[in-house]
């Protein structure tokens, strides 16, 4: 989209008006699934639109507290071919890991000998987050996309560690341990009112325990209705093939690929 | 130097001012997750009893982040203006609460007083104030900024209006521009956060924002929150950049954590500046903060997060801001659990930024892993209209689609200025008028002027 060019002749207060007939404010709910044109009753929101947005704050309050279904989810990743292991961070439970980020970032001591050595190796961490639904429906998709890219790039991925309670930086614990060149972290968003589905994929080079967010990069809102899991892929790729030549993610690593495609077709 | 305290019989010792400060902090979880609360209610009020006596030329002495390890301490020091300290320099910090509370201390007395302020000084006393104290004084501070309209006037309420899309959809975000626009707000910034921070996507989003505020003809400024390098990209090559965004810290290690320094915050207001687009004032930047960020980080030296928070604003007023903002519930629960510290974290936040001289607004925000729900924005909200905050966020029916959290709406706007009688920054109000927008809201119907037509959306 554009902005068409300025009609001739304005005056200097503003835009002409334009002769057709007025538009209704109601028209801006096509563009956006933003909650445009509710209405005004005074200075409030009419009944209706205060209700629907009251039930969709009691669902992702609910969502909050849902966790991976893990006979679903390994289901959904054994046709990819790749090994699976399974751990967890150091929140013994929900509450926990709400209060205490810094044990959801750490990987249970018992769970560290028994992950698999991958030394050099991309990896992929499935990992529940602040809600399960995005990465339980959307995760398996984006690895499945991801890997004839990541192939074709010469990459050697490992396998696939699918991570409860679990924080961003758990990651780098994991990928630390294992001794990957490269982590993935796939992992749920928290939920909005509109999107209780998103998925995070967060990158880092050379992942270890301590790197900071400004050493990662993020591609986000992996859900129906923002990105696709291919698109998601192809940004993956593209981004790891960058971070190899760079020897470096983060803010050094400038997402300069072409975006057309983000955009839906015009 | 340690700090010692009797209450009831029991002897408390707090070692250090970082310690001291600490305990003195009205309960908060990211206090007790970082290890540095107070144990018990009576150890608290013990620390609030040894603070109130301590004087304030105490904090001239004693840093709670190392001189030597920290350059966010450093400016604070070096900065330091003993001229604009002199009138409060014989205080204590409760007798700088009885000083901020009584008549002496009039609008111009706060102004002239900001820059002799160091941050600890401000958290300090604002752990010792109760909610209504923090809006009495809060009310009477007065900063006022420009680039194309004039924010922070005395009876004015600004709004950013936030058009976030989850893929940066330019229709998307032009028809969350227009709903907001129609409903008052955008005199703050238009200012969006970009989906991914691309440098491609970026300048498509600037060119987008200027054209619409092109064709409307609005008084205000746009702002695209990518990363300071990424604006700065955007500045080399001739994107139409009106302010630098930036998310800050109040220490060296949480501002590395976000990739930047004063010296690259410094480079990238000379870029802005450099531009001149500002059309009646200069003032390009625009911060954000938020309690808890440099815990998350690791970066807080065992200090508590308000304290640290109030050392960001020292970061903030050494590049002369439009606008700095807390987003006081988007860290979280870990930080901030429900909505009772949220409440006092934003009271807190607006308050301090204020008393250190700030164009100081606040997202009244929260997500949906905190305890806190609708009720508890209202409140803090108006709370926050009576303090005299100087802008809100407008999002549209609150949710942000792109961010997944909750802010304050356009209706919420619309609310607070009605309810204490605030106005637009009188420039956007003036032309508010001119596009029939305040006699149009309420109808089906938009104004031809406003037409979706002139910005795309057809």
């Amino acid at each position: 989209m554009t902005v068409p060019p300025a009609p001739p002749g304005g005056d200097g207060a503003g835009p002409p008006t334009p002769a057709a007939a007025p538009a209704r404010w109601t028209e801006l709910r096509r563009f956006t699934a933003a909650r445009v044109a509710l209405g005004r009753v005074g200075n409030g929101l009419p009944t209706a639109a205060h209700l629907d947005f009251q039930e969709a704050h009691a669902r992702a309050r609910d969502a909050v507290h849902s966790g991976l279904d893990h006979a679903a989810l390994e289901a959904d990743l054994a046709p990819l071919g790749l090994p699976l292991a399974r751990v967890a961070s150091q929140a013994p439970d929900r509450r926990a890991y709400l209060l205490r980020p810094d044990l959801g970032r750490r990987l249970r001591e018992a769970d560290r000998a028994r992950l698999p050595a991958a030394p050099g190796a991309f990896l992929f961490v499935v990992a529940d987050g602040l809600c399960a639904t995005g990465v339980q429906a959307q995760g398996p998709a984006v690895i499945a996309a991801a890997l004839p890219l990541l192939r074709g790039l010469g990459v050697e991925v490992a396998p696939i560690i699918i991570a409860d309670q679990a924080r961003v930086a758990l990651g780098d614990d994991i990928g630390g341990a294992m001794g990957a060149a490269i982590v993935a972290m796939l992992i749920g968003e928290r939920p909005g009112l509109t999107a209780l589905d998103s998925l995070g994929l967060y990158l880092t080079y050379a992942p270890r325990r301590g790197r900071t967010d400004a050493e990662r990069n993020c591609i986000s809102n992996i859900r129906p209705g923002g990105l696709s899991p291919g698109q998601a892929a192809e940004k993956l790729a593209w981004l790891t093939n960058a971070a190899m030549q760079l020897g470096e993610t983060g803010v050094a690593l400038k997402d300069e690929q072409p975006t057309a495609f983000l955009l839906p077709p015009a | 130097m340690a700090f010692v305290q009797a209450v009831g019989g029991t002897r408390y010792v707090f070692p250090d001012l970082r310690t001291l400060l600490a305990r003195a902090t009205p309960l908060r979880s990211g206090d007790v997750l970082a290890g540095v609360a107070a144990e018990t209610a009576l150890e608290r009020v013990a620390a609030q009893r040894a603070l109130a006596e301590l004087p304030l030329r105490h904090f001239l002495a004693e840093a709670v982040v190392p001189y030597e390890a920290d350059e966010v301490t450093r400016l604070i020091q070096d900065r330091h203006d003993a001229a604009a300290f002199a009138p409060v320099a014989h205080l204590t910090v409760g007798g700088l609460r009885d000083w901020l509370l009584g008549d002496a201390a009039t609008s111009e007395a706060l102004a002239a007083l900001a820059p002799g302020l160091t941050p600890e000084m401000a958290a300090a006393v604002s752990k010792i104030c109760r909610l209504q104290d923090l809006v009495a004084i809060a009310a009477k501070c007065r900063v006022t900024t420009r680039f194309r309209n004039t924010i922070g006037l005395p009876g004015r309420l600004s709004i950013r209006l936030q058009p976030n899309d989850p893929v940066d959809d330019p229709r998307g975000v032009a028809a969350a521009i227009l709903d907001g626009l129609l409903l008052g707000a955008g005199d703050a910034v238009i200012g969006v956060n970009p989906a991914t921070d691309n440098i491609d996507n970026t300048i498509r989003l600037l060119e987008l924002l200027d054209a619409v505020r092109d064709r409307y003809a609005i008084p205000t400024q746009s702002c695209v929150l990518a990363h300071v390098t990424t604006s700065l990209l955007a500045i080399e090559r001739g994107a139409p950049v009106d302010l630098v965004f930036q998310s800050i810290g109040g220490t060296e290690g949480v501002n590395r954590s976000f990739g930047v320094s004063l010296a690259l915050l410094r480079e990238a207001r000379e870029g802005a500046l450099s531009l001149r687009r500002g059309s009646i004032g200069d003032n390009v930047m625009y911060f954000e903060t938020g309690q808890g960020s440099a815990l998350s980080a690791e970066a807080h030296h065992g200090c508590d997060q308000q304290t640290i928070e109030a050392r960001a604003y020292a970061v903030a007023r050494e590049f002369q801001p439009l606008l700095v903002n807390s987003v006081v519930g988007f860290i979280g629960p870990e930080y901030l659990f429900d909505g009772k510290q949220i409440t006092r974290a934003g009271l807190e936040d607006h308050f301090c930024g204020k008393l250190l001289g700030l164009p100081m607004g606040v997202d009244v925000c929260y997500t949906n892993h905190a305890e806190a729900d609708q009720d508890d924005m209202d409140a803090l909200l108006t709370l926050l209209g009576v303090a005299g905050v100087t802008y809100i966020m407008g999002v549209p029916g609150a949710d942000d689609v792109m961010l997944a959290y909750q802010s304050t709406s356009f209706h919420d706007g619309l609310y607070l200025r009605a309810a204490l009688g605030k106005r637009p920054a009188p420039e956007f109000e003036a032309w508010m008028e001119r596009m029939g927008i305040e006699a149009a809201s309420g109808a089906g119907e938009l104004p031809g002027r406003m037409a979706p037509a002139l910005v795309g959306l057809s």
